[in-house]
């Protein structure tokens, strides 16, 4: 595609939140002198998202602090920021982009970075003011006056989902003096993403700062009237909320990309290097499903996996390969805790505490046999660094090296 | 607003007023400035918004916190005596003028 590099190339970005962003940017860093169009359905410039669930609805940080650029500085990178507008359609064959107000934007390359939808329950609107679900800075802006009106009516938060956007802003909420009750379906926290012990470890946290916890809570009924709402259990068991939370995690957004025909599967389908099925059309972040070389299916729900995955992308429309391997890594701050995730320890079966799980600071190093898989570390940053590496390059310590903490783990990194 | 002057990696020195009690990755982030990518959009876990702070002016920081110390040690350009991470100084009106440099590399 060396034609892109032409000065005429226009690369058209739909999506700008953090990969789009990253796509658009890199694309400037690879030396790319075409135009570049970033479409935003929201009416912002790129903004960061995890502080949506702490800073912002602390009111700690204002909106300059949360944007990832100002405008000015994607001007002075000569990259077009077209907000609060939506791309209704692909015309692949023309290479176009049709806009809701029936604009056409004709590309030589495309990105998607379309993001994903919070999933609701089957009777709940988020519309309504008392049942929220949180994505953008106005889902952020609706949960701080919802918290207002729990404080105010002196009624709970009640969160549904016991997943990280749910207990983070359970533990913003009882920064903020509200009481908290969460229901979660599963038999634990954070099921997905976790081993047990953390799992563990995580319900004591939120319980010792006042959190109810509902595990196994099945839902029959959420229903509004007024500023209150009604959750009620299978059980019997109800509850009068001043806000409903759902987190029950996030449907990504295909839609635009399966009625252009470009092949999706829960999420645009994307190879390491960011491409579809469709030449001249790359797709990065929450909106992607990635294609191992096993053939298997991986989402990444990530901030490094939408900037390494934005990356990938523009390199790949710049005529470079450079796809994203990368050991994934995620976090999440709740109260005092930090938690730092790398690699993914679904295929772990042994985990060695390294330090004290009573303790402040420890991690659990998870191992496929004799290979280390992943690491979740609490307030262990070095350790978290390090395991990324390790773990980048496939080298294993040994269970006596982890639950030794006077062993420097950093020396098995190779030179 | 304090003076800031980031010397990008290609060795630009980009000026910058930063909000006083933004940190100095955010001031570099919104204005733009190369070389700070910041992944993890200031929560201290992600140590690529590396700087060196301009040595005689180094004592006018306050100490790095023990997770910055940590993370430090992981950054992937050199680490120097000098090395900061940027999330972690926050503008005032005793840093204005201050110089820092980024390195070659984050990640």
């Amino acid at each position: 595609m060396s034609d892109l590099t032409e000065a005429d190339a226009h690369i058209v970005v739909v999506g700008a939140g953090q990969a789009g962003l990253q796509a658009a940017e890199t694309l400037r860093a690879g030396g790319f002198e075409g135009r570049v169009t970033l479409v935003g359905s929201e009416p912002h410039a790129p903004y960061h998202r995890p502080p949506l669930s702490k800073g912002w609805l602390s009111e700690a940080l204002d909106a300059r602090q949360l944007a990832i650029r100002d405008v000015s500085a994607l001007e002075r990178k000569n990259i077009d920021l077209r907000v609060a507008s939506h791309v209704a359609e692909i015309d692949a064959n023309a290479r176009a982009v049709r806009l809701q107000d029936d604009s056409r934007i004709a590309y030589s390359g495309l990105v998607l970075a379309t993001g994903a939808t919070p999933r609701m329950l089957g009777n709940a609107a988020p519309a309504d003011g008392t049942i929220c679900a949180l994505r953008s800075r106005e889902d952020a802006s609706a949960i701080a006056k919802g918290l207002r009106n729990c404080l105010q009516a002196r009624l709970p938060l009640v969160v549904i989902g016991g997943g990280f956007i749910g207990l983070e802003v359970a533990a913003s909420a009882r920064k903020l003096g509200a009481d908290v009750v969460v229901l979660e379906a599963a038999p634990r926290l954070l099921q997905r993403a976790l081993s047990r012990e953390l799992s563990d470890w995580y319900a004591r946290l939120h319980a010792s700062h006042g959190v109810t916890l509902v595990l196994d809570a099945r839902i029959d009924k959420v229903e509004t009237s007024g500023s209150t709402a009604q959750v009620r259990l299978i059980d019997g068991r109800r509850w009068e909320a001043g806000l409903v939370l759902v987190g029950v995690g996030i449907i990504p957004n295909d839609e635009l990309a399966r009625r252009a025909g470009i092949a999706c599967d829960n999420g645009i389908i994307v190879d390491a290097c960011s491409r579809t099925s469709i030449a001249g059309i790359v797709a990065a972040g929450d909106c992607t499903v990635c294609r191992l070389p096993d053939g298997s299916m991986r989402r990444l729900e990530s901030v490094q996996s939408a900037v390494e995955q934005g990356r990938a992308a523009a390199y790949t429309l710049l005529g470079m390969e450079k796809p994203f391997t990368g050991t994934p890594w995620f976090w999440s701050d709740q109260y005092d805790a930090k938690l730092q995730i790398a690699g993914l320890s679904r295929s772990a079966d042994r985990s060695v505490a390294r330090g004290d799980m009573a303790g402040k600071s420890f991690s659990i190093f998870h191992y496929a046999v004799d290979r280390l898989v992943a690491v979740d570390s609490i307030n262990a940053a070095r350790d978290h660094v390090i395991a990324r590496q390790l773990i980048g390059v496939g080298v294993s310590p040994t269970i006596d090296q982890v639950s030794d903490i006077s062993f420097d783990l950093g020396r098995l990194r190779p030179a | 607003m304090v003076q800031i002057t980031f010397v990008e990696p290609a060795g630009a020195e980009v000026a910058v007023d930063a909000t006083e009690g933004w940190s100095l990755m955010q001031a570099a982030v919104a204005n733009g400035v190369d070389g700070i990518v910041a992944e993890c959009g200031g929560s201290c876990v992600c140590a690529t918004c590396h700087v060196y702070v301009d040595e005689t002016r180094l004592a006018a920081l306050p100490a790095p916190g023990e997770i910055e110390l940590e993370l430090l040690e992981e950054v992937k350009a050199e680490r120097r005596p000098n090395s900061r991470l940027s999330c972690q100084i926050t503008a005032t009106p005793e840093l204005a003028g201050l110089v820092v440099t980024i390195p070659p590399c984050q990640t």
